[in-house]
């Protein structure tokens, strides 16, 4: 970890001549595979399964990427990023995309001259504790032992939260999700906190999950998204429809099952035609092939089969839709058209 | 070799620059100099244009910007509406702690172990010969880990404490609490606190204390003048020594002016011990050595003093036999021969390979990262650089800090080393 922090320096250092070059998209065709920056490991969004493959829905964000670059969902070299090394990892272009439930603030917008191509999950910051401490709000945690992942918008949120409520904690740094999980079973700290995502993931692998209880409070917006580098748009561009082309698929019931059928007999849907290329040249615009999209879909399914399989309620996370369901349904998942 | 002697010939030739002597050590400096400027320029050049692509500036300016995060372990003021350079100085505080600390027990642990290492006695000898070749041979960071791991999982959580079925109970007559978060240690407080700080009652119906930076300075700054006063009388009876061959008793001066000097300071000050105790989910009240510090603190002094028992060792190797014979046949007593003629012959060896222990040792406290210990490499080379996206600028200071700290201590302990070498006429 420290030596990715130390190659990220050193590559903005200049070491490595061309690390910010414009055309990412040539750069992963011409390698043949997308490097995409994703967490060490949070069952549900990206974790390695049992025989190595990553899985999980950020992951889910990658292959999709890759299948609309390449052709082939398993062309991705997956780099595990801490809170601490991702943007690190992104600005000096070790990676080409960054799926790790990364929150959209303008700061990261700006600041840190990174694009952000669209939200995949509206999530929130929430607490995680023992049923045992018998507490029932974040409002009674004064004085308790947090554990925080190290460099991530939760770490400020945390100390915003107990200012503005005049109580005070002590923070245990962490680096990755799996020594918070080691840290907080073995009650070296009270409370463990990340978005709710995250915590509700993680509590789905303890050994006994119902002895521990999410708090009530929420305490901030966190719009979980991927990002790329500021100064490519071409790129920028593929990264967002590709997402808004997972979003598009649910609403208009195109699946993983039934792209392929709808591409080779298309029905009289335009915006459906138009999607998976059989109509319109909207895979040119973007430098692509024409059935870009269907690809996409087909690498792991649309947005909705995305969550469901690796982070609904069926499976062992059990994150209901919520805010995460297609505007049609309440939520807030919602993709500009394609047209 | 006959260029040498050759007169010298008028004229100069281009391939004098390569054949001839005289010439040919310039040339060679002048390409160096030209390829080593020539890499710098590329290096930053480079620099400039990745910036510039990247689209960012290169300045300070985040320095005075607030944080915005909390730091666990604070030597210094600290809230999370500091700057970012308020931060980076707590974190550099915290390294200098570490080092510090680690240092003193590393030199302790590490002159122990060395001389034992001799010892006739053949389990004491092995038995350091196990811990040195166990420590020196596996990496600082697996030590580091398994004390931090050791720590959190098999020590008590402080609600264990609590209650009356508790399972565990503080130990050294309840005022040292060993948890999983640390060692709450009783610290010291003064009812009279000249710091101007405001005194609390640490537990309900308590004089109120407080403790300051002036307090402190008053009760170190009157034991320091002790040690210098220990100095004089130590210095006096030397001096009748020589003159008479009669060494007067000095050791109820020596113990008089080691304890009653800050014994009386402190019982102006109404010094007062105040013992941790359990409040809500923690420990409130005395000193709290956190995990992460304990952790680092250990393995490094423990790895540390593992090279320094070895350089000991050979110091003490390297004073030739005759010597120790020689105290000896003057009738000098085994520890005094240690003392007065084989140690200070041995620090000529010890200390130049001791400094590059020290400085290995605030180098390595940089392994803080493993265990979460806020040293300046996780604040201003961590959590800065993450939430401003000045990775240039945080890693230039931070190489810096820790270039300036070693040339600090490799200049001091070069200069305690002049002190110590012989004398040459």
């Amino acid at each position: 970890m420290k030596k990715t922090v130390f190659f990220g320096a050193l590559t903005v250092a200049g070491l490595v001549a061309g690390a910010a070059s414009a055309a990412t998209l040539d750069d992963v065709k011409a390698r043949g595979s997308l490097n995409c920056g994703v967490t060490t490991g949070l069952v549900g969004f990206a974790a390695p399964d049992a025989d190595g493959n990553w899985q999980g829905f950020d992951v889910g964000v990658c292959r999709a990427v890759a299948a609309a670059v390449l052709g082939d969902p398993d062309a991705v070299e997956f780099v595990p990023t801490t809170g601490q090394t991702r943007f690190t990892a992104l600005a000096s272009g070790e990676i080409d995309l960054l799926a790790r439930n990364t929150t959209w603030t303008m700061s990261r917008d700006v600041d840190l001259k990174f694009e952000f191509v669209g939200v995949n999950y509206y999530d929130g910051q929430g607490f995680l504790v023992p049923k045992a401490l018998g507490v029932t709000s974040a409002t009674e945690l004064d004085g308790a032992t947090v554990c925080i992942q190290t460099g991530t918008t939760t770490e400020l949120n945390l100390a915003d939260y107990f200012r503005t409520n005049g109580i005070s904690y002590e923070p245990v740094p962490i680096e990755t999700n799996a020594e918070g999980q080691q840290q907080y079973l073995a009650g070296a700290c009270d409370v463990y906190t990340t978005d709710a995502s995250g915590l509700a993931a993680t509590r789905a692998t303890f050994e006994n999950p119902g002895d521990h209880v999410l708090l009530p409070e929420i305490i901030s917006k966190e719009p979980l998204g991927p990002l790329v580098r500021h100064g490519d748009n071409e790129w920028g561009d593929i990264a967002r429809w590709t997402l808004n082309a997972l979003i598009t698929a649910e609403e208009l019931g195109v699946t993983a099952a039934n792209a392929a059928e709808l591409s080779m007999e298309p029905g009289n849907n335009p915006e459906i035609n138009r999607l998976l290329g059989t109509e319109g040249e909207l895979g040119a615009m973007l430098g692509l092939e024409a059935d870009w999209a269907k690809k996409a879909i087909m690498a792991g399914g649309n947005y909705g089969e995305l969550f469901e399989n690796n982070i609904g309620e069926n499976t062992a996370i059990a994150l209901a839709r919520g805010l995460n369901a297609q505007w049609t349904d309440g939520g807030l998942i919602y993709s500009p058209p394609f047209r | 070799m006959s260029t040498l002697t050759d007169p010298p010939k008028p004229g100069f030739r281009l391939s004098q620059l390569i054949y001839d002597t005289r010439y040919r050590s310039i040339t060679i400096q002048v390409i160096a100099l030209v390829l080593i400027v020539g890499a710098l320029w590329w290096l930053v050049n480079n620099t400039v244009n990745n910036l510039n692509a990247l689209g960012k500036d290169f300045n300070f300016g985040f320095l005075s910007s607030a944080a915005g995060y909390d730091i666990n372990q604070t030597l210094i003021e600290y809230n999370n509406q500091m700057s970012h350079g308020r931060a980076a100085m707590v974190g550099i505080l915290n390294t200098l702690l570490v080092a510090f600390m680690g240092c003193v027990s590393a030199l302790v642990i590490g002159v122990f172990v060395g001389v034992l290492r001799l010892s006739k006695n053949w389990v004491v000898s092995r038995l350091m010969a196990v811990y040195v070749e166990g420590f020196r041979n596996v990496p600082l960071l697996i030590w580091i880990l398994l004390i931090g791991a050791v720590m959190s999982e098999s020590m008590p959580q402080p609600r264990d404490f609590r209650g009356e079925d508790a399972t565990t109970s503080m130990i050294l007559g309840d005022s040292v609490a060993v948890t999983n978060r640390g060692i709450w240690i009783p610290r010291i407080g003064f009812t009279n606190s000249i710091s101007g700080e405001e005194a609390v009652a640490p537990i309900e119906g308590a004089t109120p204390v407080a403790s300051g930076g002036a307090d402190w300075l008053l009760v170190l700054g009157t034991f320091a003048l002790s040690l210098i006063a220990m100095r004089f009388v130590r210095m006096r009876a030397d001096k009748i020594q020589h003159a008479t061959g009669e060494r007067p008793k000095t050791w109820y001066q020596l113990m008089g002016l080691f304890f009653v000097p800050v014994g009386i300071v402190l019982f102006a000050l109404g010094a007062q011990i105040v013992t941790p105790y359990l409040k809500g989910f923690n420990f409130t009240e005395g000193t709290h050595l956190r995990n992460s510090l304990i952790a680092l603190w250990v393995a490094l002094s423990l790895y540390t003093g593992a090279f320094i028992a070895e350089i000991v060792r050979a110091g003490i190797l390297a004073v030739s036999k005759g010597q120790s014979e020689a105290a000896a046949a003057l009738g000098l007593r085994p520890n005094r021969t240690m003392n007065l003629v084989i140690l200070p012959q041995a620090l000529r060896v010890i200390i130049p390979p001791l400094i590059s222990q020290f400085l290995n040792l605030t180098k390595n406290s940089s392994l803080a990262i493993a265990v979460g210990y806020m040293d300046v490499r996780a604040t201003l080379g961590g959590i800065t650089i993450n939430q401003t996206g000045r990775e240039l600028e945080g890693m230039l200071l931070m190489g810096a800090f820790y270039l300036a700290l070693s040339l600090l201590i490799s200049g001091g302990m070069n200069y305690y080393n002049r002190s110590t070498q012989l004398a040459e006429r």
